[in-house]
């Protein structure tokens, strides 16, 4: 039998399948771009400017800067959470180009950590495209935003584990709208996107304080205005140990399906 | 140590407790085109996907290329081209960024595949194709340009998984010629299909496997005279039931009535034809015997699936 429970398996040999990923994303990158970064942008020019017309300040920030580094992090979210699912299950189910990888020396291991990499580096491309509106408009404090980079990164990793793990359960593209009713939309509205977690109840509080999206904005916010995060190491760490432990069980899901 | 460049001992692998492949040894020689013969569910893509180290077998040993599969499968499969029975050719790129992309999965460097590749296009007819969009292709420029792609990285051995399932017969001609050519350049194949023409024109030499157990294995000749009779008369018709079971039985060394069709196996058919001669309501067709005879005796003629 063979043990899908096995540690996973580590080689440099991934890098192609990245590769791959990026020269595909190259041939239509515009329009790419503007997919992952519409949505986000509108909110936080139309709800920055629209509600932050009657509320300056939140937080000590201008309201659109509070939304602004909200949206950087949903866009990091959503932007690895439809490359997890959509595009890879494309890859992986419609396409059939991971059975036709796993015949060359590359192994299912190398195809899924190219492909978990391969979100979290989306992920990084809309929050530079998001960030330098920001910036654009006049709301970066200091150099200490360049952080959000690599926030964007593990934010990236904890959500394309997660689509990987959709991925490897789906039966079909309808089966991802489950992760967004039950997952992402919840995540949007209960860590801090458009109003601070402080406002919620203390039973919500409670909840917010499980979810990684609320770690990532801890991080991000006082980063946009200049601030070292407080509790930066427990935010991390919190965010890590979800793409991790996510990370391994959409492994053990895909050999469970594709390694029989 | 033998020359085979695939060897498979004893090979077993079950699927909830059921035995799909069941026991199943052969060795392929260097330089042969080992036909892997089955109906469906007989096992061939389960012993294939074992073969390239994707599935761990419950037992037996499993060597490819000299290495032991699957604690070297990875290494084996540099050295190894495989066609998929399905076509995933990657729609996102031209025939060439294909041939590029794949030859990326195996490490080898650029200037190596400027090389490889225009030599690769021209075996698969497909110069002109090489910045077409691969969704742009016919099925028949997709198996070829899928079979140049197994080929990116030269290997010893060729694994090819019903080549030609969907294909037209031209299409399925220049498939065949493009095999022949590796043949002749020395080239291992491994070749599963149900189609027997296909066996018979390609293969050296064949193993036919049912319920993951081998049956038969020899030469295509050699098997079809070990186990069926040299000639056989089908009898068609309104009439052919009739005529089989009050002639055919008695005249022919084996009969298989199924339908309005008789099949007369026999070594001698002169009595068989002189009986069809003045029989209304029948035709027929003389002909020797060949390796569908011989695959539906060896497997029956029930339906799989």
């Amino acid at each position: 039998m063979t043990n899908i429970y096995r540690m996973p398996e580590f080689s440099l040999r991934w890098t192609p399948v990245w590769r791959r990923n990026l020269l595909v994303w190259r041939k239509l990158a515009i329009a790419s771009v503007l997919g992952n970064i519409a949505d986000p942008l509108l909110y936080m020019l139309a709800i920055g400017y629209g509600i932050g017309s009657f509320i300056p300040e939140m937080n000590g920030m201008k309201y659109i800067a509070f939304i602004g580094t909200g949206m950087v992090c949903q866009s990091a979210m959503f932007t690895a959470s439809f490359e997890g699912m959509y595009s890879a299950f494309s890859r992986m189910f419609m396409q059939r180009t991971w059975d036709a990888i796993i015949n060359t020396p590359i192994s299912l291991d190398d195809v899924l950590f190219a492909e978990w990499i391969w979100t979290a580096t989306k992920s990084v491309i809309s929050v530079t495209a998001i960030l330098l509106v920001i910036l654009a408009l006049g709301y970066g404090h200091s150099g200490l935003a360049i952080w959000i980079l690599p926030l964007g990164f593990l934010v990236g990793l904890c959500f394309g584990a997660f689509a990987l793990i959709m991925n490897a359960l789906a039966p079909g593209y309808d089966f991802f709208t489950y992760f967004f009713t039950l997952m992402l939309t919840p995540m949007l509205l209960l860590s801090g996107v458009f109003f601070p977690v402080e406002q919620m109840p203390a039973a919500l509080q409670a909840v917010a304080s499980a979810l990684p999206l609320k770690h990532a904005i801890d991080i991000a916010r006082p980063l946009l205005m200049g601030r070292i995060p407080d509790a930066l190491f427990l935010h991390i760490a919190v965010l890590a140990a979800y793409a991790v432990v996510a990370y391994y069980v959409a492994l053990v899901l895909t050999r469970r399906r594709l390694l029989k | 140590m033998s020359d085979a460049v695939l060897k498979v001992d004893g090979l077993v692998k079950r699927y909830g407790g059921t035995p799909v492949v069941d026991g199943l040894s052969f060795a392929i020689e260097r330089g042969e085109c080992f036909g892997l013969l089955g109906p469906n569910g007989a096992g061939k893509t389960t012993t294939l996907r074992c073969c390239l180290g994707l599935i761990d077998p419950d037992g037996g040993t499993i060597e490819m290329v000299g290495l032991p599969v699957p604690l070297a499968a990875r290494q084996a499969r540099i050295r190894v081209g495989v066609v998929p029975q399905m076509d995933n050719l990657d729609p996102d790129f031209t025939a060439r960024e294909n041939l590029i992309i794949y030859g990326r999965y195996f490490g080898i460097a650029k200037a190596e595949l400027d090389r490889r590749i225009p030599k690769l296009l021209d075996f698969a007819g497909l110069q002109s194709k090489e910045h077409a969009s691969i969704r742009t292709l016919s099925g028949g420029m997709k198996r070829r340009l899928t079979l140049a792609r197994a080929l990116i990285n030269d290997p010893e051995l060729l694994i090819l998984d019903e080549p030609t399932t969907g294909l037209d017969p031209q299409a399925r001609h220049l498939i065949w010629d493009g095999l022949r050519q590796l043949l002749n350049q020395g080239k291992t194949i491994l070749l599963t299909t149900h189609f027997m023409d296909e066996a018979e024109r390609l293969a050296t030499r064949l193993a036919v496997i049912d319920h993951g157990k081998l049956i038969a294995s020899d030469e295509p000749r050699a098997l079809i005279a070990q186990h069926v009779e040299p000639e056989v008369v089908e009898v068609y018709g309104d009439e052919a039931r009739a005529w089989g079971e009050t002639h055919g039985r008695g005249l022919a060394d084996r009969i298989e009535i199924t339908g309005e069709t008789a099949f007369c196996y026999a070594r001698d058919p002169q009595p068989l034809l002189k009986t069809l001669l003045g029989q209304s309501g029948v035709r027929y067709l003389h002909r020797p015997a060949n390796l569908e005879d011989l695959f539906i005796k060896l497997t029956g003629r029930e339906l799989r699936d």
